[in-house]
């Protein structure tokens, strides 16, 4: 209910270890919540709407541009290994079974972690610390619906089409540069670099895209929401929020990779 | 007793608080407090910086958790209500942050729109409109409607800070410090601006100071707080007839200086 931190009395074990764990029931306190107030009515579409905007449009001109590169990048360094073996016609499925397994989620991710969940963090955070949370809780507003609930549900909802817009433009940097070199149409190549990807690997790209969001959503709010200790505290919920969230979606990469491999 | 040409009914009582205690870790802020807000009455809370008066008043609106005692407003046990009964209080009962707290992503119009929006929401927009006039009047801005709060000077905010409040109608207000860190005269129409609520509105408030000029203005009684208790009680004469240790101090620090 109350958004402000009450110091604990004596440590457990040591108060680093049990900061740890405290910090961790915390957070999964704070999801429960999540899920709590999500599916309860009425809904906030007002903000909601702003916030995929922010996501979208914040991040959309790094996503296209990094996504480009990827692929022009990608194409190239892979070129001469395959022409060495003579199927440089592998090029755009080789291109396009890299981008949606592996590259564009990433990528996709990285790029909200550091754009948005920043601003996330520092909003909030700011809000926090001059009592604008407790501003809304004592207008009788649930501050968790209108601020928490709208911002994660944007990212988990925006990150999968900023990952697929991500590999699409990825393919396409790479068409560029597999045309440049060699007359392909863009239909062939499309048709070519697609018919490799199953299902399952656009539902292991969109089980990430969708898991990542959901964490840079859930990290970066619960640091805003907990901000302390003035403007300082500010730039620290930003700082913590790319970090711990980069960090958080290396782990679950390595995790999902495991487990749908395992079933593939 | 100075009334503001108001009445004051004693057999109301709108916030009764009972021995209440608040600790922050081995910071023990609160230790017994006693306080009866009777309907229609201005009750100022006078004390030192950080011997817990925003704690005090952020327990009665349930901001914060008391460690010991009872807190009843308008007859509610306000630590013991679920959330949707307490967001219900909420609405009976007006804020005003020391810091303003305006939302600074949105215009001042925006600011008084938000609770009302999201505490009504079959209103049109023309009510919300002529609501947001009405409070925008009462408060002496009507011209800030568009302007963000970074574009406002600190009396002004302060003066959104409780028109966002009144917009939703309390019966009670709590005012932290109203008139810290303002030039004498915004001081004084502030004074003036408590006391126009309390005639208009028809509230009980808690008034939150250290300035003398504020208490006498606008408190029909002064309570004075010292190391997590009232030390003192009255109307602003009985508590300053003799003048002692902290009161003495306070008085010789506004009166004399
Ligand atoms: N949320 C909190 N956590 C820990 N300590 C707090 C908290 N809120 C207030 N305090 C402490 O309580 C004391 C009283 O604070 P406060 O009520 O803000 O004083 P003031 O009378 O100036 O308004 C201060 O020493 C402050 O450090
Ligand atoms: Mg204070």
């Amino acid at each position: 209910m109350s958004s402000t931190n009450e110091k604990q009395d004596k440590p457990v074990i040591t108060a680093k270890i049990d900061g740890f764990f405290i910090t961790f029931y915390d957070i999964a306190v704070f999801i429960a919540r999540f899920f709590r107030e999500a599916f309860r009515p009425p809904v906030e579409w007002g903000e909601f709407v702003r916030q995929c905007y922010q996501v979208g449009y914040k991040s959309l001109a790094l996503v296209t541009v990094t996504g480009f590169i990827t692929g022009v990048v990608f194409t190239e360094q892979s070129r001469p290994t395959l022409s060495e073996f003579g199927v440089t016609a592998w090029l755009p499925s080789l291109v396009a079974i890299a981008v949606v397994r592996a590259l564009a989620p990433l990528i996709a991710a990285l790029i909200c972690a550091g754009k948005v969940g920043s601003s996330i963090g520092a909003e909030l955070g700011s809000m926090k610390v001059t009592e604008q949370i407790d501003a809304m809780e004592v207008s009788a507003i649930n501050p968790f619906r209108y601020l928490i609930v709208t911002r994660v549900t944007a990212m988990t909802i925006c990150l999968p089409l900023l990952m697929f817009y991500n590999a699409l433009i990825g393919c396409m940097g790479s068409y560029f540069d597999v045309h440049a070199h060699e007359q392909t149409s863009l239909i062939a190549f499309f048709d070519n670099a697609f018919a490799q990807i199953t299902f399952l690997d656009y539902t292991t790209a969109l089980t990430k895209a969708i898991l990542y969001g959901f964490t840079i959503g859930i990290v970066s709010c619960y640091q805003g929401w907990n901000a302390t200790q003035g403007t300082m505290g500010v730039g620290k919920a930003a700082n913590v929020s790319v970090i711990v969230s980069m960090f958080l979606i290396f782990i679950e990469e390595v995790i999902i990779v495991h487990v749908f491999n395992s079933i593939r | 007793m100075k009334e503001n040409g108001h009445y004051i009914d004693k057999n109301e009582t709108v916030i009764k608080i009972r021995d209440l205690y608040k600790s922050f870790g081995d910071k023990h802020v609160l230790q017994g407090i006693d306080l009866d807000v009777f309907k229609g009455e201005n009750v100022v809370v006078l004390g030192r910086s950080g011997t817990g008066k925003s704690v005090l008043i952020k327990i009665i609106i349930g901001l914060l958790k008391p460690d010991a005692g009872t807190v009843n407003v308008l007859g509610e046990e306000v630590d013991q209500l679920r959330d949707a009964d307490l967001r219900a209080l909420r609405l009976k009962v007006g804020f005003s942050f020391q810091s303003s707290a305006l939302y600074d992503s949105m215009t001042v119009g925006e600011n008084l729109a938000f609770p009302l929006k999201r505490n009504n929401r079959s209103l049109t927009r023309d009510q919300i409109r002529k609501t947001i006039d009405v409070v925008l009047d009462a408060i002496g801005l009507p011209d800030t409607i568009n302007q963000y709060p970074s574009e406002l000077s600190g009396g002004q905010k302060k003066r959104i800070g409780i028109g966002r409040t009144l917009i939703l109608r309390p019966e009670i207000m709590l005012y932290d410090e109203p008139t810290a860190g303002l030039d004498p005269i915004t001081c004084m129409e502030l004074n003036k601006l408590i006391n126009a609520v309390k005639e208009r509105f028809n509230t009980s408030s808690i008034i939150i100071t250290h300035d003398l000029t504020c208490a006498k203005e606008v408190g029909d009684r002064v309570a004075v707080m010292d190391e997590g208790r009232f030390v003192r009680q009255g109307t602003f004469d009985e508590v300053f007839t003799e003048k002692e240790g902290l009161i003495k101090s306070f008085y010789d620090y506004n009166f004399i200086q």
